[in-house]
């Protein structure tokens, strides 16, 4: 079977991936229910619980939000581009990193059963 | 439904860390001895697809946003042990390179996205679909079914283990540690709007890819009922 015109509809799904970002900002929607940052939590319930607080700073991504760290404030377009660039990145990532596993599981399969 | 950091305290997101290594173990070992040379370049795709389907954000106007996942679809077409090695690959990547989902709560997230929705996703479709034509209105329709009822299961054990952090632990002033939000809010909030508009969403992208693929790629949608694989 032809995988190439699968990718084809994965990469125009992820140039189209923008409208995932500019839809929600003019219906003004925010964040999904339970993923707000610290200090949005806090401001809603009015304190920010310890336990949260010790682990919020226990990773940083490098392209928190799916733009680099600091873009939060440049125009849409550029927000757009960037979340673009980060559909395509992390698509390859995720293929990359399941070849990668069935890559090994396969050389497993082969050491057990030559 | 990606639970950030620090949202579930250790006892939840250390049990999931246990109850997400035997079930990856059990993924790998079914996948090692399933491995074709077909499945991998498949499996590559349907992660690239689960990734970039989640980024299209849908909103509730005023509210909150929510996406698919394709998790359903990666369980209908290569199975729901694939599905646990490649949206648990997604969610890693996400966590780790888009801050998108907590790293102590990835397996909590595991646990649901890419444990609980595939295998529901599954069995309802195996139910419904069972026997029919790879291009039949049924198959379809089980696929959107399998879809809606797999996210909605998901958004279920996610709003538990948020409801669950008030109970679980809270500092001597009497304030959560974790989650600040009960069950009595966690999970009438997430179930409606699973089942009111991100199921829906979910149905769509599931029958929609199945319904696309059964014309494209029959015998991907339903080997069974195709007779020698490969031929027009």
């Amino acid at each position: 079977m032809k995988t190439r015109r699968l990718w084809i509809i994965v990469v125009i799904l992820a140039l189209l991936t923008p409208v995932g970002i500019w839809l929600p900002e003019r219906l003004r929607a925010g964040d999904a229910w339970g993923e707000w940052g610290p200090e949005d939590l806090a401001e809603e319930v009015g304190f920010l619980p310890r336990g949260l607080a010790r682990l919020a700073g226990f990773w940083r991504a490098p392209a928190p939000d799916y733009a680099p760290a600091g873009w939060e404030e440049k125009p849409l377009a550029v927000q757009g581009a960037a979340y673009i660039g980060s559909a395509l990145s992390g698509l390859l990532a995720c293929a990359g990193g399941i070849w990668l596993l069935g890559r090994w599981l396969a050389a497993k399969e082969e050491a057990r059963a030559p | 439904m990606h639970i950030p950091e620090g949202y579930l305290g250790p006892h939840t997101y250390g049990a999931a860390w246990a109850a997400m290594l035997p079930v990856w173990v059990v993924a790998g070992r079914r996948l090692r001895r399933g491995l074709s040379a077909r499945l991998v370049p498949l499996l590559a795709i349907g992660a690239a697809f689960s990734f970039v389907i989640m980024m299209f954000n849908v909103p509730i106007p005023g509210g909150s946003t929510g996406h698919a996942t394709g998790a359903p679809l990666i369980a209908i077409l290569l199975g729901p042990w694939a599905a646990v090695l490649a949206v648990s690959v997604v969610l890693a990547v996400q966590a780790f390179v888009f801050g998108d989902g907590g790293i102590t709560a990835l397996a909590a997230n595991c646990f649901n996205m890419a444990f609980v929705m595939p295998f529901v996703s599954y069995g309802v479709y195996r139910l419904v679909a069972i026997g029919a034509a790879a291009r039949s209105v049924r198959r379809t329709v089980a696929a959107a079914l399998a879809g809606y009822v797999g996210i909605n299961a998901a958004a279920l054990t996610t709003a538990v283990m948020f409801g669950l952090q008030p109970i679980i632990a809270s500092g001597p002033d009497g304030r959560p540690l974790s989650c600040p939000f009960g069950l009595n809010i966690a999970v009438p909030v997430m179930a409606a709007e699973h089942l009111l508009i991100f199921g829906l969403v979910e149905a769509a992208v599931t029958a929609g890819a199945v319904a696309y693929l059964a014309r494209t790629e029959p015998e991907l949608v339903a080997p069974a009922t195709v007779k020698g694989h490969g031929t027009p």
